[in-house]
């Protein structure tokens, strides 16, 4: 009998790198929108294979809801064509860079391949922390500062926004 | 592990000051457009109410916030520093600002943000609270790099830097989360206490590496160096200067929370690692600024080179490495700073007067500036007895100390190439007679900021220990 | 396991039918109400008093050609209703219509899924449903689908905020994200026996939060996306047939739920107060709270119908400052006097 969660991490694992694939070999920017967007549903679904439920449903409000759709109004509104390919030429640089990043994947990949997680894993406990209780008290004790900061952080992110975007700084 | 205690703010002091003057600019520039002098005038308060409280608890050593963020001598010698960089910035900006007709008060906001920044990365004894702090300072200058928005080399730098930074984040994150995964805290005397039993976990190291990699590209270390150049050059000459300076320094504070204070490690392979990226960053550096005609590349390339002597003393990883590191940090914003507000008070409306030519004769048509740009220019050469000479002592001593004899030796050889290019702009500004040379504008304030940083550049090559005892927490 | 999916299935084939026949029902009211309100007599010769006009448009729409305009991105053209649709409907799933009823011997909550953050699936749900109009404004690839797209997505953007912040004041007087247990929590009486419904606790957070539905189920005064004498049709122009169907029964989906979720949130839910004096327990008590819960969505539907027929349409600039200069402002402020309040009578 094999396990449902493994069945369930591989079909939403290989829906999230496909998708990932996707978003970054379309041409078409809305296309590429749209599989980030289904890539995002599929980062929820691993999500929720971990029991962190509110985490999940974040993602699928902040990212899929509220940043695509703000993406996709401006390829919209920006009306972009298909991409057109400005150098078709394989360069030595190129390879080289491919070859690099290449070497750099299977070295992480047998880093985490060989070696033990330190935390325990505890099904109980992490339903236990995936619930928006405990987000909630985490952010508000242990992480209050951070969280707090975050804050300033966006401000600061809105305020470089306007500026440089603005028709006319009067 | 208590609950929320009000002395809890008294740690975050002068950060808090800082965010609440930012605010308050930016309220002030919502009421009253185009009142640039309030908004200065309130910056100005703020800063110098921050740099009050910095002194205020100089000496005290206490954690807060869940041990989220400390105080002690290393925090506060930090903050002080970027809260001085900051008040000498946004003096120079109000006449550079009004030079290139481009008032607006937000830019004091962004500045005081990222001072904010930089005293968490300083002050966060957390991974989470350092990341926020190098977020928020980031962003902050992404924005003041293209803040002359119509200049497309303004854009060029603003859009370069933003998105190399942002990928940058990644590493760091990256690396966060796989230090997290292995010990289960991001808080760096948690995970330092468990570094001991996972030294060699090869998790735990490629999440050093991470680290490494976007800290690396914060302060411009070979091969993390390929924006530096360019977003220098774009962006404002007096953001330039604050970033080379503050921004550089608060880079290392957040290498030195890391490494030095948090993690400590000595005499491992990280060690070697940061020595490589060190001994690298003098040698491209120092050879690529050798080739520059503009002044503003050459001391990008100029600033790659001395993140990687500073990097030396963090390599080290010992108590002199911090004291040296600490030192240099402060001795080179201040004739960074200087040398930047000179170009600035030179440079044209369109950008011009930024090569060695338009410099040739400055010494008859501006003896003030070129004498002062001189003694920067011998102070990161590295010519005693001013700043810059005991800098590079203190750090190269200390690598000596930990072993690292290499390191030392390429930073005295590399050290020699330097001298040909700051030395060059001496020649042209003393030795050449001038063809036609840019106008020069009368600016009090830069003249001023340029004399005050040449005074401290000059009083700490002859007495050194005043900043040490400051390092040290002996005063 | 296979029980529990059973009775799922079973709920599902249930609530989808109903949907199904609550719209075809809901498009005839509008019709008859609006003749109502001006003062004509609506459709009436179809069946007893017009009452299968709507069921005789259902058949006209699915035997209609379907037409592609040439330069559509052709899947993205039919991704766009099933968007729309698939997204309204299962909305629906967290609504709870009652609580219990036992039925072959088994106990049987009266809502699909039973999950503990109810409201956020429904907030994740909603943020989804501008990807239907947005999609299907882009993929016809004529320009006033494009604007009705472009305007319906900063629309919804805009309303979502206030909305989300609405509801947080309901979350802080109900301390729980379970729609059941603010239904539970609304169940009980104030001083004087008035109903603990959120209406009378949250009463700005009601308003701004029906604005936000008004603006989310793009329902007049909010209906820019469409507005038929800017935009032709706005988003769904170049549709027509079955899927030109679907998008208007997604739009009466849309609006049932919404008088739903305003029902559950604001206006007690299913929860029935005199189950006691009239002796009512087990499945009669559960009969009792199904018809209050649909009488009371009823109601706000109608309130929803009227409003459309008795007032004009907003500008589109109007529409923008009245989501971020007035609606979002009242809301952050209704949540800072909310969360005040409950901090100092938990400090008392």
């Amino acid at each position: 009998m094999v396990n449902i969660e493994v069945v369930l991490f591989v079909v939403l694992a290989v829906l999230f790198v496909g998708s990932g694939i996707m978003v970054i070999t379309r041409r078409s920017p809305v296309l590429a929108v749209l599989y980030l967007i289904l890539n995002f549903f599929a980062l929820a679904g691993l999500y929720l294979t971990l029991q962190a439920q509110f985490i999940a449903v974040i993602q699928i409000i902040v990212y899929a809801g509220a940043i695509m759709v703000l993406f996709l109004f401006v390829i919209m509104l920006l009306n972009l064509k298909d991409e057109e390919k400005l150098i078709e030429k394989i360069t030595a640089r190129k390879v080289l860079a491919v070859g690099l990043s290449a070497a750099v994947m299977f070295e992480i990949l047998y880093i985490i391949w060989i070696s033990t997680p330190g935390i325990e894993r505890d099904v109980a406990k992490a339903e236990e922390l995936g619930r928006v209780e405990a987000i909630g008290k985490a952010l508000f004790s242990d992480f209050l500062f951070p969280f707090e900061v975050t804050s300033v952080v966006l401000i600061v992110a809105i305020v470089g926004a306007v500026i440089l975007a603005k028709k006319k700084l009067d | 592990m208590n609950e929320f205690r009000l002395s809890d703010l008294w740690i975050i002091a002068p950060f808090l000051a800082v965010v609440l003057t930012s605010m308050a600019v930016l309220i002030l520039e919502g009421i009253r457009r185009n009142n640039a002098t309030a908004s200065y005038a309130t910056s100005i308060t703020g800063l110098v109410t921050a740099l009050g409280l910095t002194a205020a608890t100089y000496g005290s050593a206490d954690s807060g916030f869940r041990d989220m963020v400390s105080q002690g001598a290393f925090a506060t010698y930090f903050s002080g520093l970027f809260i001085v960089v900051g008040l000498l910035t946004i003096v120079v900006s109000r006449g550079y600002l009004r030079r290139q007709r481009w008032q607006h008060g937000e830019y004091y906001a962004l500045i005081l943000s990222a001072v904010s920044g930089m005293i968490l990365m300083a002050s966060g004894t957390d991974l989470i609270v350092i990341f926020l702090g190098i977020e928020l300072m980031s962003l902050a200058f992404y924005v003041l790099a293209g803040f002359f928005r119509t200049k497309a080399s303004s854009n060029e730098s603003a859009l370069k830097y933003f998105l190399l930074g942002a990928f940058a984040t990644g590493f760091l994150l990256y690396g966060v989360a796989l230090l997290y995964g292995v010990t289960g805290s991001t808080n760096l005397a948690v995970i330092s206490s468990k570094a001991g039993s996972l030294g060699g976990d090869p998790l735990f190291l490629l999440g050093v590496g991470m680290i490494v990699i976007a800290l690396g590209f914060k302060v411009a270390a070979v091969p993390f160096h390929m924006w530096a150049p360019d977003v220098y050059e774009g962006a404002p000459t007096a953001v330039t200067g604050f970033m080379a300076t503050a921004g550089k320094a608060a880079a290392f504070a957040a290498f030195g929370s890391v490494f030095l204070k948090g993690l400590a490690f000595t005499g491992t392979d990280v060690n070697l690692l940061l020595a490589i990226l060190a001994a690298l960053s003098m040698v491209v550096g120092n050879i690529t600024a050798v080739v520059q005609n503009n002044i503003k590349r050459m001391l990008a390339y100029s600033s790659v080179a001395h993140a990687g002597y500073i990097l030396a003393g963090v390599a080290a990883g010992n108590a002199d490495g911090q004291t040296g590191m600490m030192f240099y940090v402060g001795a080179y914003a201040f004739m960074t700073l200087g040398a930047f507000t000179i170009v600035g008070m030179l440079e044209g409306v369109d950008g011009q007067g930024l090569t060695y030519g338009d410099y040739t004769g400055l010494s008859g048509r501006h003896p003030a500036a070129a004498f002062l740009m001189a003694v920067f220019m011998f102070s990161l050469a590295g010519i005693p007895p001013l700043a810059g000479f005991f800098g590079k002592y203190y750090v190269f001593l200390a690598a000596v100390e930990a072993g690292m004899t290499w390191l030392a030796v390429i930073g005295v050889l590399t050290s020699l190439v330097s001298v040909y290019y700051y030395l060059r702009l001496v020649v042209e500004m003393y030795f050449r007679e001038p063809a036609t040379g840019p106008d020069s504008h009368p600016a009090p304030g830069s003249m001023a900021i340029a004399a005050l940083s040449a005074y401290a550049v000059v009083q700490l090559g002859i007495y050194p220990s005043i900043l040490l005892n400051l390092i040290n927490g002996r005063i | 396991m296979f029980e529990t999916a059973i009775i799922a299935g079973a709920k599902i084939v249930l609530t989808l039918i109903t949907l199904l026949t609550l719209v075809v029902l809901t498009v005839y009211t509008e019709r008859r109400v609006s003749a109502f309100v001006q003062d004509r007599v609506g459709p009436n010769r179809v069946g007893p008093k017009g009452l299968l006009q709507a069921v005789a448009d259902v058949v006209k729409l699915l035997m209609k050609e379907d037409i592609v305009p040439k330069n559509a991105n052709k899947p993205i053209h039919d991704l766009a209703p099933m968007i729309s649709i698939g997204v309204a409907m299962s909305t629906f799933a967290v609504i709870p219509i009652g609580s219990t009823m036992t039925l072959f011997g088994r106990q049987i909550d009266m809502m699909i899924a039973d999950v503990n953050i109810g409201i956020l699936y429904i907030l994740a749900l909603t943020s989804m449903g501008v990807y239907g109009i947005t999609l299907a404004g882009w993929s016809s690839n004529n320009k006033y689908s494009l604007l009705g797209g472009l305007r319906s997505s900063a629309q919804l953007i805009s309303y979502e905020l206030s909305m989300g912040v609405s509801i947080i004041g309901v979350l802080l007087i109900s301390g729980s994200l379970e729609l059941d247990e603010i239904v539970g929590k609304q169940a009980a009486t104030l001083w004087g026996g008035i109903p603990a419904w959120n209406v009378f606790l949250q009463p700005v957070a009601f308003v701004t939060f029906v604005v936000a539905a008004f603006a989310e189920t793009n329902r007049l005064p909010f209906d820019l996306p469409e507005a038929e004498p800017e935009l032709v049709g706005g988003y769904h122009t170049e549709y027509s047939g079955l899927k030109f169907g679907l998008f208007m029964l997604s739009e009466y989906v849309n609006m049932i739920v919404a008088s739903a979720i305003i029902v559950t949130l604001f206006l007690g839910g299913y929860a029935f107060p005199w189950g006691e004096q009239f002796g009512l327990s087990g499945n009669s008590l559960a009969v009792a709270e199904v018809l209050t819960f649909c009488v009371k969505t009823g109601l706000v539907m109608f309130f929803i119908i009227m409003i459309r027929w008795t007032l004009p349409r907003f500008r589109y600039d109007q529409l923008m400052r009245l989501g971020w200069k007035v609606m979002l402002p009242i809301a952050l402020a209704n949540l800072v006097v909310t969360a005040s309040i409950l901090a100092l009578m938990n400090w008392a």
